[in-house]
């Protein structure tokens, strides 16, 4: 049978090897040396829609997915509540199957939405400007950390070490590669004054909420940059952090919209003051007017960008997720303010509900007793990876096991997703330890 | 058809574009006060405006589906619709990327068999899927060299080759990875100036990225030779492997004497671009640098599959394990054509290339005369010395519905014009190019103004990045309306 994914025809093929002049298709690969043309390759024999559709929904299937399994899990990636909106939206395939939007004309559809997403983004954050999206939270926090060192001059960056380990890594890696240096710094202990920014989680990977005025204190007080980043849903009800006087906010914007989908595609924000703009990374968006003066929308400064500044440029960065930027959008527009706020709320209040019953449990304790939002840490009387086992065998996939941290320690996270009667559930397990 | 709102202009407090439920639990009282925000401005708008506006703005964009796309460098091929489902079938979708392995034995097997198959397809040993666009696998490719160097004490290697032709984001990614720069000069054939390259290699180079296919879309016939002679002075080769549509299924990066390669999922196998990602760029490589990936790694013992960090793994580069939505579809490419339908990608897509060459030769000046791979890349000289530049050829072909070509890249090449049609379109297709091609090129002789003043009939005409760029419009802002 023909590949549904070539359109020429045997005769197609003929007449235009005719027009070009050479025999054979073979021809036209003669530039290739050819001891090593003609490779062999070992793999599966073809199969048909059908067949396949078959195969990879028994393979799916192996999967405990959380359609059928409460979720208690979090550390980074979050089970919400998608409107069915957002699929039909993003399923248009003007938007998906378009690329970066250099031919403006007629790419206005994913232009308008990247201002669209820049504008939603600094009025959830606070912030005064937004890129259109960079690949996850802890690739943005790392791009983060490059620029304070650029907007700074300095080759140190400072990181909390109730920044997310994962994140940390990440930072690690992207700030080694610069051959700048990197620390890692209790909030409550001092930061070496030449660092040129301090990163800080907001709630923290435990899911706490730190101090934040007195960490954006502490690094104005040495000249560096305060980058804060949080989670988005929690800023529905949380102080954002354009009000505390956070210099950069990053956030990994899975929440908002886009299915966990094993850890990606994913979405970093990215959003600074405006007075760093010009050093920013990522695409940029911007209004501006055509030959008529009809409003339109363009990819903006981007002298910043690697197709213009190569080796000069910001950042790297070229394809990105846009699609999950117009995913971000279309939630956070679907939501609105009451329907942000109400999602975390039902998180708050549903997370305490969790707590305040396992902490009545005996043996089990929280970790810190500082105010939380949708995670905390608490300490199990078991190792934590017994209980995941026996709450797996009831439906339930449990918290993250961080007993390598914590004694026994377990960081559970709760959202509008868990029903009464699965907390209830989780909590009925939990006591049997 | 213009479509000038924005989401505050339909926004009306008290409207929600979704319904959520009520709260089941009893409620526990706020935190402090000075913890919580007091002022949240978003849009307010009902389900319907909320979908009447993002299928307007649909409306504007030109995609794939929409018509011919031949974006050089991009592979803009279609995307078959039932890989959009496999990836969003709930298994795949709705999955933790920390739950515990044995919980997610179908995905895990999904990635160990798609990085055996991309190592195959390249001829390396080992592949990570972790890298999240091109650029980030560049990134990556270069933290290996660097790593692989360090490891063998030889801390001299300061400095990445680069080729004139080379994509924008190979030098930003050298200088993302603390490496100088050197560049090597293409010959008047479009082939790596092999003189120039001996005089560039040395024992403080660390690596040459060479885009196979250059940029040029030309096949450099002596790529072993270039390879022997890095490889002699101690480097290594890498490539940027966005051109990999033009020899997929014939011919193997590892036997080309690479060290590494670069993919772009999002290009060569099929996966949409979604208007500037998601993508995936994973990296395969040659068992030298096998200890250095990035973590994690899938491995397989007894029939169970399992996430691993290498001995001397670079790091992490990604929160979790990269874009395994878009692996999804990558994998079921891979499947649904086998070893013989990947060749017949190649082809076909040579194929187009060579007679899209062919047939605008007569119109456009072609700087390099000789059978080109997958894409091909024209100079509008001669319509530039009528005052016709490639700007507004490339603005001419919106008025046909059609999308324009790369313009301006490679930067070698005067006014370039580089046109990838990819195997999935038909030479219907490819003729009605050709046609829009001959009249825009006899139009720069006859009657330049109209492509001066194109595109004439999109949703809007050219549009002033001047004043963008001059005064930052970046966002809209609205007003407060107190807590909800």
């Amino acid at each position: 049978m023909p590949s549904p994914y070539v359109s020429n025809t045997d005769a197609d093929r003929r007449a235009m090897l005719g027009e070009i002049g050479v025999g054979s298709i073979e021809e036209l690969f003669q530039d290739i040396p050819e001891k090593v043309r003609h490779a062999q390759f070992k793999l599966p024999r073809p199969l048909s829609e059908l067949e396949l559709k078959r195969e990879l929904s028994q393979l799916a299937s192996r999967n405990a997915n959380l359609d059928r399994y409460a979720c208690f899990l979090g550390a980074g990636s979050y089970h919400h509540f998608i409107p069915s909106t957002v699929e039909h939206v993003i399923g248009r395939s003007e938007f998906y199957t378009a690329y970066t939007p250099y031919q403006a004309e007629v790419s206005q559809g994913t232009l308008q939405a990247m201002y669209e997403y820049q504008s939603v983004v600094c009025q959830l954050t606070g912030m005064e400007v937004s890129n259109a999206g960079m690949y996850d939270g802890s690739t943005a926090a790392a791009e983060a950390a490059i620029m304070a060192c650029i907007v700074k001059k300095r080759g140190k960056v400072t990181v909390s070490t109730t920044v997310n380990p994962t994140y940390r890594d990440v930072i690690r890696t992207y700030i080694q590669a610069r051959n700048f240096s990197i620390e890692t710094a209790e909030l409550n202990g001092s930061i070496s004054s030449d660092s040129a920014c301090l990163v800080v989680q907001q709630p923290n990977f435990f899911g706490h909420l730190e101090e934040i005025e007195a960490c954006v204190q502490k690094a104005h007080d040495i000249g560096a940059l305060l980058i804060a980043i949080v989670d988005p849903v929690s800023l529905g009800m949380f102080k954002p952090p354009g009000q505390y006087g956070a210099d950069i906010a990053v956030a990994d914007a899975q929440a908002l919209g886009n299915p966990m989908s094993f850890g990606g595609p994913g979405l970093g924000i990215f959003a600074c003051r405006r007075e760093y703009l010009r050093q920013m990374p990522g695409r940029i968006v911007g209004r501006t007017v055509d030959v008529d003066g009809k409003p339109g929308y363009v990819m903006t400064l981007v002298t910043r960008e690697q197709y213009i500044r190569r080796e000069r440029a910001t950042s790297n960065i070229c394809t990105s997720e846009a699609l999950m930027a117009l995913v971000a959008t279309v939630y956070l527009a679907a939501l609105g303010r009451r329907g942000l706020r109400h999602v975390a709320e039902l998180c708050y209040h549903k997370a305490h509900y969790a707590a305040e019953r396992i902490t009545k449990l005996k043996g089990y304790s929280l970790v810190f007793s500082k105010p939380f939002f949708k995670e905390f840490a608490i300490r199990c009387p078991v190792a934590p990876s017994r209980i995941s086992q026996a709450l797996f065998k009831d439906g339930i996939i449990g918290g993250l096991d961080i007993s390598h941290i914590i004694d026994n320690g377990m960081l559970l996270c709760v959202t509008e997703m868990n029903t009464r009667q699965e907390i209830d559930k989780l909590v009925e397990i939990l006591g049997a330890f | 058809m213009s479509h000038h709102y924005l989401l505050p202009d339909i926004s009306q407090p008290g409207k929600i574009g979704c319904s959520l439920p009520a709260l089941d639990v009893p409620p526990t009282e706020l935190p402090p006060g000075e913890l919580l925000r007091q002022e949240l401005e978003l849009p307010e708008v009902s389900e319907v405006e909320l979908i009447r506006y993002f299928t307007a703005l649909s409306k504007l964009n030109y995609g794939v589906d929409t018509g011919f796309y031949p974006l050089g460098s991009c592979t803009m091929k279609y995307n078959p619709k039932w890989h959009e489902d496999i990836a969003r079938l709930a298994g795949f979708a709705s999955i933790h990327p920390l739950q515990p392995e044995e919980s997610v034995q179908g995905a895990l097997q999904l990635m160990f068999e798609l990085q055996e198959y991309l190592a195959e397809i390249t001829g390396m040993d080992l592949t990570s899927l972790v890298p999240m666009a091109g650029a980030h696998g560049e990134f990556t490719g270069l933290l290996l060299a660097k790593a692989y160097h360090q490891d063998r004490g030889d801390k001299a290697r300061k400095r990445i080759l680069l080729t004139d032709s080379s994509h924008g984001t190979n030098p930003a990614s050298v200088a993302m990875c603390g490496f100088e720069i050197g560049v090597v000069a293409s010959d008047s054939e479009g082939n790596v100036d092999m003189k120039n390259l001996e005089s560039v290699m040395n024992e403080q180079v660390a690596a040459l990225t060479l885009t196979m296919p250059t940029t040029l879309g030309l096949f450099d016939p002596r790529i072993l030779e270039i390879s022997q002679l890095v490889h002699e002075k101690g480097g290594l080769l890498g490539a940027d492997g966005a051109n990999l549509n033009a020899f997929l299924g014939q011919v193997k990066f590892g036997e080309l004497g690479y060290d590494y390669v670069q993919l772009n999922l999002h290009k060569t196998f099929s996966t949409p671009h979604g208007g500037g990602g998601p993508g995936s760029g994973p990296v395969c490589v040659k068992e030298n640098l096998a200890d250095f990936l990035p973590s994690p790694l899938v491995t397989k013992h007894n029939g169970t599959c399992k996430f691993l960090s290498p001995a001397k793994s670079i790091g992490r580069i990604a929160n979790f394990h990269g874009n395994f939505g878009v692996m999804c579809k990558a994998y079921a490419y891979i499947r649904s054509l086998g070893a013989a339908g990947l060749k017949e990608v190649s082809e076909n897509a040579v194929l187009n290339a060579n007679y899209l060459k062919e047939k605008l030769k007569p119109y456009y000046h072609l700087p390099y005369d000789r059978t080109c791979m997958h894409e091909v890349v024209f100079s509008g000289r001669r319509q530039k010395a009528k005052g016709v530049h490639t700007v507004d050829i490339a603005k001419r072909l919106l008025d046909y519905g059609l999308h324009p070509p790369t313009v301006y890249f490679p930067l070698i090449v005067d006014e370039a014009l580089m046109i990838e049609p990819t195997e999935t379109e038909s030479k219907q297709t490819l003729d009605s190019f050709i046609e829009a091609m001959k009249e825009i090129a006899r139009d720069a002789e006859e009657n330049p103004e109209i492509l001066h003043t194109a595109p004439h009939n999109t949703p809007v005409k050219r549009l002033d990045d001047v004043r963008a760029a001059r005064n930052p419009d970046l966002r809209w802002e609205m007003r407060s309306q107190g807590v909800g």
